[in-house]
């Protein structure tokens, strides 16, 4: 399991974080409230069997979510969009958020996100929006799919911070030296030279996350957690070993400044 | 960055042709000249990066003999099925059209140093001020008797990437069960360490996808070992049961040669015969290096490990597979890397732009079956003798097939990456 779990990881980039503070607290809220499922079970258009989904289990499938996707009260925009009032949303739509513009496109041609759109999008998200940021190679398992959906119908019924965009506050954890610095972006564009070879600078992820746009907060925490291990990843693990806080400072002003395309 | 379009260039190439009517001294703005010779990892790359980051200031020109590029790299999955041609060629449009390089589709002939310029094959005459040389390999026929570049079309190299790719594509195909595929592999050094293994394994993965138990391959390696034996070894015998048999020189004690008219392949211990017989001859650099006086007796070009810049002379940088890079494989990754040095030191030349210290990687993915990838990688940096490997790792057999099929994912990835970090974003 131990081991599926980082296979997962290491395509989706995203190795098992600790919970960010706001999705903490959007956890809490959720287990006390607990609406009744009965009003938001998915309807299945796309098998003639229906699969109903558990939000309970959807609360665990998430888990894989949310190193990049906030949802519930109060959540903000981190790697990936919040998640609040997703469903009716018009797909990459949302203010302040560096959407691909293959999403962007899909949005504007009418993709809104609902039940179906997101049960087709998860199983392969690279299959239906190519192009897209979101590095996250699918998931085929359709209960599994269900369930988050479930749980999403859910926790998105809160509403999101007053200002979603707004950059966490840094922590006092590893990479703290490095959050404190103003990163040079030219010395990180010259240092992304080591990185531009498999992450592409345009934001495309085919394979190989995509870096650009990233809060600075979770840049310079994903690279200090593979630089300690707690990712495991061979050559990220190789690549940040020679890093040290200036240079993960400027290369998270660097990619940070990039606009997807 | 500000992407120079086909408009501005154009513009930009227009002041140039009016300011040939001003008087000479009036001329000191001339773009300083940049010349690559080969559009391959190294060339291209470099290229793309040097007409990037100078924004325009420095005026660069491409010569590659061929006007589309097909990746040696990825070519093993080609043979197996994974790719298309298609996907492993490239085209120079982006290079030309974004980034306000000339591509002069040519063959490089010769280099004049005294003069700084590059003699091409019709005798024309492209002046540099800085030289950047990156042409690959070529192969060195008779270090397997009998082997040349005729007997080729018969027992096909397959180790530059195009015709003979397809050639050997369709050979394979052909094989029927019961048949026997015989490898030579190549000495040390050569271009890609892993590239005959994995190219085994594609073989293999061909037949026994066909259900040819009973088809073999035989591999008379000169090396007593080779890169990620272990996991290749371990991969043949879990996916391809009996398949693949390797020998080593304490086996087969020398290959004497090889004779293209009986598919026959001779060693002191036995003769192989093969209905399709593959042979990677021992390398050298791009012959215009040689030409040039830019290799020394390795048959390889020694460069300064903080630069990429050539021992033998300033003005030129040699990089990629035609060089001695000290502890970095010849692979497409590495040759992408030391261009990027290489680039950032011609604009220090020529535009007095900031260096920075050498920063050197490599990664090499390599697939032995489906979903079963495995990787290798290092991190270098210059020493006072040579480019020396500072950390590494390597995949660990016995690793589940989850991460397996995460790493095969990732080597995708990374196809994807480099190609429009070496050819610029396609579309």
């Amino acid at each position: 399991m131990r081991q599926a779990g980082r296979a997962l990881t290491l395509a989706a980039g995203i190795a098992a974080m600790a919970l960010t503070a706001g999705a903490a607290a959007a956890a809490g809220n959720l287990a006390a409230r607990n609406p009744a499922a009965s009003d938001l079970a998915p309807s299945d258009p796309i098998t003639s069997d229906p699969v109903t989904g558990d939000p309970a289990a959807g609360e665990k499938v998430f888990k894989e979510c949310r190193s990049c996707h906030q949802v519930g009260a109060g959540a903000r925009n981190g790697i990936g969009p919040h998640l609040d009032k997703l469903f009716g949303r018009q797909a990459g739509s949302l203010e302040g958020f560096a959407y691909s513009l293959s999403l962007r496109r899909k949005g504007s041609q009418g993709l809104v996100w609902n039940e179906e759109t997101l049960d087709i999008y998860l199983s392969k998200p690279q299959a239906y929006v190519p192009g897209t940021r979101m590095s996250f190679r699918g998931m085929p398992d359709e209960q599994a799919r269900h369930d988050l959906i479930a749980y999403l119908r859910e926790a998105s019924a809160e509403a999101p911070a007053e200002d979603p965009t707004a950059p966490p506050s840094p922590r006092d954890e590893i990479g703290a030296i490095a959050m404190s610095i103003e990163g040079d972006p030219d010395f990180g564009e010259y240092l992304s030279n080591e990185c531009v070879t498999c992450h592409q600078p345009s934001g495309r992820a085919d394979g190989i996350p995509s870096i650009v746009g990233w809060p600075k907060v979770d840049f310079v925490r994903a690279l200090f957690e593979y630089k300690t291990n707690v990712r495991s990843h061979e050559v990220m693990r190789m690549v940040t070993r020679n890093l040290g806080n200036d240079e993960i400072a400027a290369l998270a002003a660097y990619f940070g400044s990039l606009s997807p395309q | 960055m500000t992407k120079m379009t086909r408009r501005t260039f154009g513009l930009l190439s227009g002041a140039a042709t009016f300011s040939l009517a001003l008087p000479t001294y009036l001329r000191a703005q001339d773009r300083p000249k940049v010349v690559v010779i080969g559009g391959g990892a190294g060339g291209a790359t470099a290229a793309r990066y040097i007409a990037k980051d100078s924004e325009g200031a420095v005026d660069v020109t491409l010569i590659e003999a061929n006007p589309q590029y097909t990746t040696c790299f990825f070519s093993n999955l080609y043979l197996g099925g994974f790719r298309s041609f298609q996907s492993i060629t490239h085209s120079y449009d982006v290079l030309a059209s974004n980034f306000g390089i000339s591509v002069v589709t040519g063959m490089a002939d010769a280099i004049d140093r005294e003069a700084r310029e590059v003699v091409m094959a019709d005798g024309s005459r492209v002046p540099y001020d800085r030289l950047v040389v990156s042409p690959g390999i070529d192969l060195i026929w008779d270090s397997v008797p009998g082997y040349s570049e005729e007997a080729a079309e018969i027992m096909p190299h397959s180790w530059k990437a195009g015709p003979q790719t397809r050639l050997l594509k369709e050979k394979l195909d052909a094989i029927e069960n019961g048949q026997q595929i015989v490898m030579v592999a190549p000495p040390n050094p050569y271009r890609c360490p892993p590239g005959p293994y994995e190219r085994v394994s594609m073989f293999a993965h061909i037949l026994s996808s066909k259900g040819y138990t009973d088809a073999k391959i035989v591999v008379l390696d000169p090396k007593s070992k080779f890169s990620k034996q272990a996991l290749f070894q371990e991969g043949w015998e879990k996916h391809y049961p009996g398949m693949v048999e390797w020998y080593g020189p304490d086996v087969h004690g020398g290959i004497k040669g090889v004779d293209p008219s009986t598919g026959s392949v001779e060693t002191d211990f036995d003769t192989f015969k093969g209905d399709l017989v593959n042979v990677i001859p021992a390398q050298k650099a791009g012959e215009i290096a040689q030409k040039a006086g830019l290799a020394n007796d390795t048959g390889f070009c020694p460069i300064d490990p903080e630069s990429m810049r050539s021992t033998m002379d300033e003005n030129i940088f040699v990089l990629g597979d035609a060089c001695i890079a000290g502890d970095m494989p010849k692979s497409a990754f590495s040759a992408n890397s030391q261009a990027k040095v290489a680039a950032m030191n011609v604009r220090g030349d020529l535009t007095e732009s900031k260096v920075f210290p050498a920063r050197y990687a490599n990664t090499c993915w390599s697939l032995i079956a489906t979903d079963d990838g495995v990787k290798v990688g290092a991190q270098y940096a210059p020493t006072e003798e040579k480019i020396a490997s500072t950390t590494s790792f390597i995949s660990q057999t016995g690793e589940d097939s989850a991460l397996r099929k995460a790493t095969y994912e990732e080597s995708l990835g990374w196809y994807a990456g480099i190609t429009s970090d070496i050819f610029g974003r396609q579309g």
